[in-house]
């Protein structure tokens, strides 16, 4: 067995095994500990296949930002994760009957297809040779240029899901002291001390 | 040899894992987003085997736009759960009627 083939295995081996204990894992935080693996295995599987930047942005966006979000969000929530697992035993023969049925279709279809005639004819925009440029740089010159529009909306959807996020957990407590700049800003020194004269033997 | 089969195969397994996990964690919605992550991924690893298998970056380019709405989706789903444990005290949501709708 050759070094790529074992590295395949490795990752593929991991990378599903990971995904099978986020769903059956006890505890959330493990589930999300065990979703980074599968995201890192998944990160490699790319590598293999000789698509680097989709790795290194697998990498990035979900084990960086995403899987972090899942966790905070996990360990903030106060809540009894014992209680929601319950009912466990109910769903499982549903779920497995489901999963069964999915795999043997995608079997049925994974074992029935064969490429089109002129596929090399259909290619949209072939890959360029190693020796003209590296995947990230093939990338880049077809994103800014053919997809530079749906690559602007992808932002802008990004955006919204922004600002959505922090619309909805944004809260306005009563209860805590803030700043008034304005106030602050507005402050006239002469009216803020008073000086009294205080006769001796009286107080105020 | 490593094939385009096996890319595939590694892929309709996560996939169905995650159907799987949302069949299984039907209370816990933070289980529930992660099965979909998991879904996300395997389309991901389907659509970049099919890419570099037959050597047209296209595929690749649309990863990276699931991965975007993949992210965007969290933030917000995320952003609703901890809106929704703030009013209920709870995350369970087999019993999510608050909408009535």
């Amino acid at each position: 067995m050759s070094v790529s083939a074992m590295a395949f295995y490795l990752f593929a081996i991991t990378g599903v095994g990971g995904s099978l204990m986020v769903v059956l894992s006890r505890n959330p935080v493990h589930s999300v500990l065990w979703l980074i693996l599968s995201f890192f295995s998944a990160a490699g599987l790319f590598v293999l296949m000789g698509a680097e930047f989709v790795a290194m942005l697998l990498a990035i966006v979900y084990v960086g930002a995403v899987a972090v979000l899942f966790l905070f969000v996990v360990m903030m929530l106060d809540v009894d994760f014992a209680e929601l697992r319950g009912g466990i035993q109910r769903f499982m023969p549903l779920g497995l009957l489901i999963g069964l049925i999915l795999l043997i279709e995608l079997g049925l279809v994974y074992g029935h297809w064969n490429m089109a005639d002129n596929a090399d004819a259909l290619l949209q925009s072939p890959t360029p040779e190693l020796s003209e440029a590296h995947n990230t740089l093939a990338l880049g010159q077809l994103i800014y240029t053919d997809y530079i529009y749906l690559f602007q909306a992808s932002g802008l959807i990004l955006l919204v899901a922004m600002i959505g996020a922090i619309v909805l957990t944004l809260r306005h407590r009563v209860d805590v002291k803030r700043q008034n700049v304005v106030q602050q800003m507005h402050r006239d020194p002469a009216k803020a001390m008073e000086l009294k004269d205080v006769k001796s033997g009286q107080g105020l | 040899m490593i094939t385009l089969e096996h890319y595939l195969t590694v892929a309709a397994m996560m996939f169905v894992i995650g159907i799987f996990g949302i069949f299984l964690n039907r209370k816990n919605v933070i289980v529930i987003l992660m099965s979909i992550e998991l879904i996300l991924l395997s389309v991901n690893i389907n659509l970049v085997a099919f890419s570099t298998h037959l050597g047209d970056l296209v595929g690749q380019i649309f990863t990276l736009f699931v991965l975007t709405v993949a992210a965007a989706e969290a933030a917000i789903g995320l952003a609703i759960l901890v809106c929704f444990f703030r009013n209920r005290g709870t995350i369970a949501v087999e019993d999510v009627n608050v909408m009535k709708g």
